[in-house]
């Protein structure tokens, strides 16, 4: 388990260890890759942030176009796998959080550690520091690499 | 349909002592239909109980016991209640201490055949 903040490892191994998620990824809604749990390459890691991240968007502008809400969870049940995508508020900001689980375990039981799982990252969160400036393709590339060594250790 | 359970629930409900009673789906753990006093937590006694069933139901099917009918957790404070209604749902009662459960256990298990 990797993550960007240290303060995020806490809530999310407490997490992973009570629900039994085979794969976690938290993000921000940008894609932006927070922690992760289980993934062994950073490709992998990076695609399904952003398709995450990319999947809360249109399902949310798809409530929106109905007059909802958008939607807390999506949720899909395979046969051996069962994904689950949720979207939650830090003082850090708007998160994204990307659960792979057997479908063997409910999706109830996954929903109820999630739920303390964000209430332990809410209560964990430091405060923030907020550093407004334009963001430039060099400091994004320097940035990107950073977040990868962080979470893949290279 | 739902109102057709909270009836149910209602009656069970109103046994003395019974804190909470519950529809849950077996699939995914989720709560169909809830009666429940406040404090107890809905969703995470839905999402337990189905789990439990689950790993309960396996156990019996590899003992070769087949399909639990009734679970029955006693602890020092009270007693959680299983029926297993069909392969989709469950009844689940929470009852505090000192019930006496013969009765609560009768309901469940007559509810649960209207429900299959």
């Amino acid at each position: 388990m990797k993550a960007i903040e240290p303060w995020v490892l806490g809530p999310l191994g407490t997490f992973v260890s009570e629900s039994q998620a085979r794969l976690a990824l938290l993000m921000t809604t940008s894609g932006q890759v927070v922690a992760q749990h289980g993934f062994a390459g950073s490709l992998d890691l990076m695609a399904s942030a952003a398709l995450g991240s990319g999947i809360i968007a249109s399902s949310s502008e798809l409530a929106v176009q109905m007059g909802w809400d958008p939607f807390r969870v999506v949720m899909h049940h395979g046969s051996r796998r069962a994904h689950f995508l949720s979207w939650f508020d830090t003082p850090r900001g708007r998160w994204i959080a990307l659960v792979v689980f057997s479908a063997d375990t409910k999706l109830g039981l996954v929903q109820v550690f999630f739920d303390r799982m964000v209430e332990e990252l809410v209560a964990a969160a430091p405060a923030v520091a907020v550093q407004k400036k334009e963001v430039l393709a060099a400091d994004f590339e320097r940035e990107l690499n950073a977040s990868l060594r962080s979470l893949f250790g290279r | 349909m739902t109102a057709g359970y909270s009836t149910m629930l209602d009656t069970l409900t109103r046994l003395r002592g019974i804190r909470g009673a519950m529809v849950v789906s077996i699939e995914d753990g989720l709560v169909v239909a809830e009666s429940l006093m406040a404090g107890l937590k809905g969703s995470a006694l839905a999402a337990l109980s189905a789990t439990l069933a689950s790993r309960v139901s396996e156990m019996a099917g590899a003992a070769g016991f087949g399909v639990p009918r009734f679970l029955h957790l006693q602890s020092s404070e009270g007693a959680l209640l299983v029926a297993s209604a069909n392969s989709e749902l469950l009844l689940v009662a929470v009852a505090g201490r000192d019930v006496p459960l013969g009765l609560l256990r009768l309901e469940m298990l007559r509810m649960s055949e209207r429900l299959t």
